[in-house]
């Protein structure tokens, strides 16, 4: 060692590879920062898990079976949630049965036939708007328009329209999620043997995003089941009675009890509820949304792996 | 779309020379039979050719199909203008029913948009002044996205910049799940574990006050400004990372010196409209906020906002009073209040798409 030059000495001392104090202050910051937003990414996640739990845990006295099949009973003090299940049910399968195709349309033209012109981009402004008016300003729009102005009264029909507008965007968004996941390619080869347009979009590019549409739709379900607002001034009442296990209880221009609705009322309007029954119609409501959320995710997920392209 | 589809499938030989042009599918008409302009003459007589020989061999299709294939596409257009038309008849309804009193000669304008008395059912002396309302919203809307979007775009970074391939899938999963609880849920956990917590953790009289709607109104907020302002970094080029990464940059050092100036407006995006949502949000705020109608002082007064006003009120209002057609013309507020929002966060997110 010894006999080597001092500057080759040096170099091959291990004490030039020593951090250096920049390096050492950007790598601790680096650290810092990863550990400060995984703490708020955490943050926004854990104490809600926590918050669910707690619910499930007040909950627990009540749920059961019977809770789901029973009638509200002594003034809804008491009892189960079967009339506002089915009034949700009812509400969200008319509300499907309206939006689906009016929103897989709407994103069919929007994706398949639409150019970048001005009507289109004032088409695409127009879903943003639907999403962002504020679900109270559609529960004035149903009233007027749907209660009155159309003369269905307060019914099933108006609530379940005023949630069809409502929802409109969420299945026009990912439907068109959908078909954009079909490559040009396809439609392409499909253009150049002949097809028309129309049969373009039937044979090649619904087949293969028809589960992407599919996903759309249960997230539809999910939205139009916890909504309260919209349905609160158009077709839901606080109280309906309802045969225990019935489930056919309503016609389409009945009013109609609401899981979410019941869950307002039973948290605000009732006094002496039992304890564990508003905790338990939280976890009920809650429970199906994410239960039909997560089969919308666990779909999405299964179809991206099985994609062959 | 890519190009034009050749029309040799076409319904009627002679008449369906080349309708694939400038017709072609976004025309608003709907008429697909109509031969070109003048431009595609030639080129139309050669596909005229190619079609009728093919159309020689190839079995016709029938009236009923070509009408039924039209039909169909006249109502997947019709459906795509559809969103317009719900917007126009979602105004149109709303105004329709709080014009009256708009244009009536008591109604004074000024007093509801800058009195904070709100006395709609007092006998001697109706007042509908919505300040201590729109205050309520604005103040609510502050504490929500104050807490909100530090958190939001922090852990929008987190999941795109710094944590792996399959923790990030999970925590996309939880945040989607998080957008998915209904605002009643979120209202029913203010009113009852929030406001306890509220009450424990502050000297509040009540727990049901702005700081507790505030931090529901946040945790809300969240889900949308973490998808949004990830799909906002997401689409920032990874030649930015890898030039920083090249220069020895740290992750961290990217994010702040690269990622967020290069994705600023879709960032801006994500704020506005976890905005939007504070603002329109109705159940959640009518059970967590209190529902006294004054101007707040601090964080732990009640306070009331635009939206659940016309919740908890609505169905007292007699159908055509001036109550009634009030609230219609505080929902007219609102709705064009989200209008310019929704419209500024769309504007913004165009402005990113151009560069």
């Amino acid at each position: 060692m010894t006999s080597l030059a001092p500057g080759i000495e040096a170099a091959a001392s291990p004490k030039l590879f020593v951090k250096t104090s920049h390096v050492v202050s950007k790598e601790r910051s680096e650290k810092f920062a990863k550990w400060l937003f995984f703490a708020m990414a955490v943050s926004m996640i854990v104490p809600l898990i926590v918050i669910l739990g707690y619910l499930l845990v007040r909950a627990a006295p009540s749920l059961s079976w019977e809770f789901l099949v029973e009638v509200p009973k002594k003034g809804m003090r008491e009892g189960g949630i079967w009339p506002a299940f089915i009034g949700t049910l009812n509400l969200v399968g008319m509300s499907l049965a309206v939006a689906a195709p009016i929103g897989v349309f709407a994103a069919i033209y929007l994706h398949e036939y639409a150019k970048d012109n001005w009507f289109n981009r004032i088409i695409n402004l127009a879903v943003i708007n639907l999403a962002g008016v504020p679900s109270i300003v559609h529960a004035l729009f149903g009233l007027g328009a749907f209660v009155y102005a159309a003369r269905f009264g307060y019914s099933i029909i108006s609530a379940a329209l005023t949630l069809a507008i409502m929802t409109l965007p969420v299945i026009i968004a990912s439907t068109r999620e959908a078909l954009a996941s079909v490559p040009a390619a396809f439609r392409q080869a499909c253009w150049n043997v002949g097809a028309t347009r129309w049969q373009t979009i039937r044979a090649v590019v619904l087949p293969n995003s028809i589960s992407g549409i599919l996903t759309g739709v249960i997230l539809q379900v999910s939205r139009a089941a916890g909504e309260t607002a919209p349905i609160m001034f158009t077709g839901a009442v606080f109280f309906k009675a309802v045969q225990r296990g019935d489930w056919f209880p309503y016609g389409p221009t009945d009013q109609c009890m609401a899981l979410s609705m019941h869950l307002y009322t039973v948290s605000t309007q009732v006094p002496n509820v039992k304890e564990s029954i508003p905790y338990a119609t939280a976890i009920v409501l809650l429970g199906s949304v994410l239960l039909v959320n997560a089969s919308a995710i666990a779909l999405r997920v299964w179809l991206r792996n099985r994609k062959k392209w | 779309m890519g190009a034009d589809p050749l029309n040799l499938a076409a319904d009627d030989p002679s008449a369906g020379i080349g309708r694939a042009g400038a017709n072609g599918g976004s025309g608003s008409d709907g008429g697909m039979t109509q031969a070109d302009g003048a431009g595609g003459v030639a080129l139309s007589a050669i596909r005229g050719e190619v079609a009728r020989a093919q159309a020689a061999k190839r079995p016709q299709r029938t009236r009923l199909a070509v009408f039924g294939e039209r039909a169909l596409e006249t109502t997947i257009r019709l459906s795509g203008m559809s969103a317009i038309f719900f917007v126009l008849a979602i105004f149109f309804f709303i105004f329709r029913e709080a014009a009256p009193i708009l244009f009536s000669r008591d109604f004074d304008i000024v007093q509801f948009l800058f009195s904070p008395e709100w006395y709609p059912t007092s006998v001697s002396n109706v007042r509908y002044g919505t300040l201590a309302l729109s205050i309520g919203t604005l103040s609510v809307t502050a504490v929500a996205i104050v807490l909100a979007v530090p958190f939001g775009l922090g852990a929008a970074i987190f999941v795109s910049e710094f944590c792996g391939p399959r923790l990030k899938e999970t925590l996309k999963i939880v945040i989607e799940l998080l957008a998915a609880i209904p605002s009643v849920v979120w209202g029913f956990i203010g009113l009852t574990v929030m406001s306890r917590l509220t009450t424990t953790l502050t000297d509040a009289p009540v727990g049901v006050n702005l700081l507790n709607g505030g931090v529901i109104l946040a945790l809300m907020s969240v889900p949308i400004i973490v998808s949004i302002g990830e799909d906002a970094l997401k689409a920032v080029p990874d030649a930015y990372r890898e030039a920083g990464l090249a220069l020895g940059a740290t992750r961290w050092q990217i994010v702040y010196r690269v990622l967020v100036p290069a994705a600023r407006n879709g960032l801006l995006a994500a704020v506005l409209l976890g905005v939007g949502r504070a603002v329109g949000e109705t159940m959640a705020v009518l059970m967590a906020t209190g529902h006294a109608v004054q101007i707040p002082h601090s964080l732990l007064d009640s306070v009331r906002t635009l939206t659940a006003n016309i919740a908890a009120e609505l169905g007292e209002a007699a159908a055509g009073s001036d109550h009634y057609r009030v609230l219609f013309l505080t929902g007219t507020l609102l709705f064009l209040i989200t209008f310019v929002v929704n419209l500024t966060a769309d504007l913004v997110i165009r402005g990113v798409r151009r560069k």
